[in-house]
């Protein structure tokens, strides 16, 4: 048998909460790759919020040497990919190094969006898609049901999946035996000029950028000159090895069909992007591997520190996150009523609140962050085009021509009973029917088409909400459409307030507007002087609320001389409003800025 | 100087109290007056003494051989002067004819009458131990004792208290024609019963605008009543303002004697410990701090600002806050010429938003 003959690259794809860090779990522990004992729960996903969350958010990868029921000891690569729509660029090369997925379905929840939208990516990718019945322990399990499904709304051959439950190990030998059996060996060629696909990358403290490779044809070792295709950096490579479970094995040599990591003394990820082609600088491959794209954050917001002498902080924070995540964007920003802070763009919603949990977490910074925003093209009268990301920066309504915003094309799976609620939602956020399919009795799965503008908001919280939590969701951006769309101010004591600015389509202006005047109204605490709250479309008022002006704020009693207690207190009052930011004569506290997000 | 004395005892903790006092905890009163004079024994103090308050807690709960031992004590250690005032906060729930004759014989010449409140529901809610039959016993007693100078003290903003409960116990408060009323409203503090139930959203308490009205009824009622608000929450009836108080307002210096009480001699502000348990055990001061100029000038913005007449500021002082002043009177919050400020009615109602601008 020839080497590549024993080597098989996969992954596992599922709907979130269908089981496939469990799964991944169990295939490590079997395999013996580490004891029941080493392992905590869900090894492949490293950071806590990974693990809180129940997603992953950076690729991993692990080795696993595996003997067969044949007598052969294969190598089995897992390459565990991100399992969220943000992160779809990094999911299609980590895809794009495999040669089969496990499709992991819940034995009793069926298919949902994710499930078709990831064995959809994984078909156009060519690879062998072997289904996997999970869960099979619980009561309500009905294999055979979701089998016959799998087969109707996807058209896989589901009659030999294995049925298994990932949490009590039960048939876990059966997926292991169907990875060898289905999933073909790497076919490359082993004397062409190396090419090796980076699927992911991270950041190490003591060796740099770290590029996580398949090698599809030729080979590279220790010592070798590197060349990234689509830079042209190169880098001397100083280190290349293999995974296993949080832990990097290195070893003289990577060859065509393996899975491994190369170090090269990257300073940071930026320099070893995902989706590019390392080749040997002596001896360059002709041609990239295909499907490289420099991805484009989609969603922008500007966040800022809530004790503005912390700005030198985040922006180390910052620095620091970019250096493990090249698809992060900041760059400088001032706003009138925050002060100094950071535009920073996003690959998407999740993407967003991942990094801002992570600074507020990993280095203990008290954010306020504006609401995000897609990006607007703009095109002017005088025929110049722009993309906006930040409305304060839109240009005057007299200079526009007109303005497109983005699209996506969104798939909801729930049980028909749902549908009036869904499609009611869909209609309110400016989407547009496209289709529905029963893909079982009583469960349908809703195509819209609609601006990602709506979704960035509540969307998916309001989609939980109404349907009890039985909805999925999943998206894909779908270009650019015309829309009437304009600038919504927000005025206190008068004066525009940047940060609170935000870009609507028309007719929602004036609902988005009156709302968010009235949630400002209960957040603003009263002040010495009242407080007009206005909404106000290009210089037109079109909602007004107002904070009335404090009337009683006085210490009743200062009991026998405690002249220190009185102080405290007072004390403790201007501590509390230092966490506001004053605009004009108004103080504002943090929980202003979430309003706008939360006002619908 | 003036002395300020602290009974920390109860008979029971009321509902909204966070004050320092301790409920069956009576058999440790002989321990605390021997305290109290171990204490004055270690602060003797050279000058006159110009009034005495005894609060508390219950001050009316010592018994009277003990008050007039502690009244005697005081005398034969600090100088008073000979129209010295001598007050004691007292409890109608536990106020006797002997306590008062005791009171009397020892020098005491105001009495703060703890009423709160006439409605007996509303009593009973705040944790009161009495009604206002006790209260008109105790006006009466008090008098017949020859105390006269007699301060009628109130509580609104109380849980479910109407404005209509509120007027009807003014009128009969004043029923007992006191020469003072002090009319608090309600703090509610952590850690206390009204704190946990407010924590749960469980304590119906009045809003802003129904707490100022309240305000004003009291202001028009007690003012037509000849006793004329002269301090955030006090009203007096001419020359009957609490002086002891006055001196809190005006940074007269004080000794503090007794468990959390607290001094001011100089710049040099002090406090006992809170703990009886480690007062009786006569541990130190639990603070003890010099005050900076700004400090004290600081303080003299904040004190003086509760009088009605406000404060005449020191040249350093009002030079370091001049601009906030000169702000605040345009805005309309504080008025006064020269050195003389004070705060306007609406400047007194939202006085903390104003004193913060000035915090150093």
């Amino acid at each position: 048998m020839k080497r590549e003959d024993t080597i098989r690259n996969f992954c596992i794809i599922a709907h979130i909460d269908h089981g496939k860090s469990t799964l991944a779990d169990r295939l490590i522990e079997r395999t013996g790759v580490m004891t029941q004992r080493e392992m905590s729960d869900q090894v492949l996903d490293t950071m806590d919020l990974e693990r809180e969350r129940g997603i992953t958010i950076k690729a991993q990868a692990v080795r696993m040497p595996y003997t067969a029921k044949d007598g052969v000891t294969y190598t089995l690569n897992l390459i565990d990919t991100p399992g969220h729509v943000d992160f779809s660029y990094e999911v299609s090369r980590a895809l794009a190094a495999c040669d089969g997925a496990l499709l992991v379905v819940d034995a009793s929840q069926g298919i949902e969006a994710q499930t078709l939208a990831n064995a959809y990516l994984a078909l156009e990718h060519d690879l062998e898609i072997i289904p996997v019945i999970n869960k099979i322990d619980l009561p309500s399990a009905q294999p055979d049901f979701v089998k016959k499904e799998i087969e109707d709304v996807i058209g896989l051959d589901a009659s030999e999946a294995p049925c298994i439950s990932a949490k009590t190990g039960q048939n876990i030998d059966d997926v292991l035996e169907a990875v060898v059996k289905f999933v073909p060996p790497p076919r490359g060629e082993e004397d062409a000029p190396l090419r090796a696909l980076i699927f992911d990358s991270v950041y190490d403290n003591y060796k740099g950028a770290l590029s996580f490779v398949r090698i599809v044809d030729g080979g590279v070792r220790v010592g070798d000159r590197i060349r990234m295709m689509s830079s042209g950096a190169e880098f001397d490579v100083t280190e290349v090895g293999y995974f296993r479970p949080g832990e990097l094995v290195p070893v003289g040599e990577l060859r065509a069909g393996e899975v491994g990591y190369i170090g090269a003394s990257i300073k940071e990820v930026a320099d070893t992007r995902v989706g590019d082609t390392i080749t040997l600088a002596q001896n360059p491959a002709g041609e990239m591997l295909p499907g490289y794209k420099q991805v484009q954050p989609m969603v922008f917001c500007g966040i800022y520190p809530a004790d503005g002498s912390d700005y030198e902080n985040l922006r180390d924070a910052l620095e620091k996150l970019k250096l493990n995540d090249a698809s992060l964007s900041f760059e400088p920003e001032t706003s009138v009523a925050l002060g100094f802070g950071f535009r920073a763009g996003f690959l998407g919603l999740l993407h967003m609140e991942v990094i801002q949990e992570r600074l507020e977490r990993e280095f203990d910074l008290d954010l306020i962050t504006t609401a995000p925003s897609v990006v607007y093209h703009v095109v002017k009268r005088d025929g110049t085009e722009l993309y906006i990301d930040n409305p304060t920066n839109l240009p005057d309504p007299a200079d526009i021509e007109y303005m497109e915003e983005p699209m996506v094309s969104a798939q909801i799976f729930a049980p028909s009973e749902y549908v009036g609620t869904i499609m009611e939602l869909c209609q309110m956020k400016r989407g547009v029917y496209v289709d529905m399919k029963y893909i079982e009795a009583g469960r349908v799965q809703i195509h819209y088409e609609m601006p990602l503008n709506e979704i960035i908001y509540d969307f998916f919280d309001s989609l939980k909400s109404r349907t009890r939590g039985y909805a999925s969701f999943d998206y894909e951006l779908n270009g650019y459409a015309r829309s009437e769309l304009v600038k919504l101010d927000i005025l206190l004591n008068g004066e525009i307030c940047d940060a609170l600015s935000i870009i609507v389509h028309k007719d929602r202006a004036y609902p988005r507007g009156r709302a968010i005047a009235e949630k400002l109204k209960e957040v603003i605490p009263r002040q010495l002087f009242e407080i007009p709250i206005q909404a106000a479309v290009g210089g037109k008022i079109i909602a007004r609320e107002t904070v009335k002006a404090m009337r009683k704020d006085v210490l009743a009693k200062c009991y026998g001389g405690d002249i220190t207690r009185k102080k405290k207190l007072l004390e403790k009052q201007k501590e509390g409003k230092k966490r506001m930011r004053t605009l004009g004569s108004v103080e504002l506290p943090s929980e202003a800025f979430i309003a706008v997000l939360k006002a619908d | 100087m003036m002395l300020y004395l602290h009974i920390p005892f109860c008979v029971r903790k009321c509902a909204y109290c966070d004050f320092v006092s301790y409920a069956g905890q009576a058999d440790k009163i002989a321990r605390y007056v021997e305290a109290l004079l171990a204490e004055m024994d270690r602060r003797p103090c050279a000058g006159t003494v110009t009034s005495v308050f005894f609060g508390g807690g219950t001050p009316s709960l010592l018994p009277p051989a003990a008050l007039t031992r502690l009244l005697a004590g005081l005398r034969q250690r600090y100088a008073l002067a000979p129209d010295c005032e001598i007050s004691a906060e007292v409890n109608p729930g536990t106020v006797t004819a002997e306590w008062l004759a005791a009171a009397a014989e020892g020098g005491v010449n105001r009495l703060s009458v703890g009423i709160q409140a006439v409605q007996p529901a509303l009593l009973a809610r705040i944790g009161r131990i009495h009604d206002f039959a006790q209260a008109q016993e105790t006006f009466a007693l008090a008098r017949a004792a020859g105390i006269a100078n007699l301060s009628a003290d109130l509580m609104y903003a109380l849980p479910g208290q109407t404005l209509a409960d509120w007027e009807e116990s003014l009128r009969a408060v004043l029923s007992l024609s006191p020469r003072h009323c002090s009319c608090y409203a309600l703090t509610v503090a952590e850690g206390t019963p009204f704190g946990d139930l407010d924590a749960r959203g469980r304590l119906p308490r009045p809003s802003e605008d129904e707490e100022l009205a309240i305000q004003a009824s009291a202001i028009r009622i007690l003012g037509q009543a000849g006793l004329a608000r002269y301090e955030v929450s006090n009203y007096a009836q001419p020359g009957f303002a609490c002086r002891h108080n006055l001196g809190y307002w005006t940074r007269e210096d004080y000794i503090g004697l007794g468990c959390a009480a607290h001094s001011l001699e100089g710049n040099l502000r002090r406090a006992n410990p809170s703990d009886l348990a480690a007062y009786l055990a006569g541990a130190p001061f639990a603070v003890e701090e010099r005050l900076t100029p700004e400090d004290e000038d600081f303080e003299a913005l904040m004190l003086g600002l509760r009088l009605v007449d406000g404060v005449e500021l020191s040249a350093r002082a009002f030079a370091r806050f001049q601009a906030g002043i000169e702000r605040f009177r345009a805005q309309g919050l504080l008025e006064g010429a020269g050195r003389r400020v004070r705060l306007t009615p609406r400047g007194m109602d939202v006085m903390n938003a104003i004193l913060e601008e000035f915090l150093p």
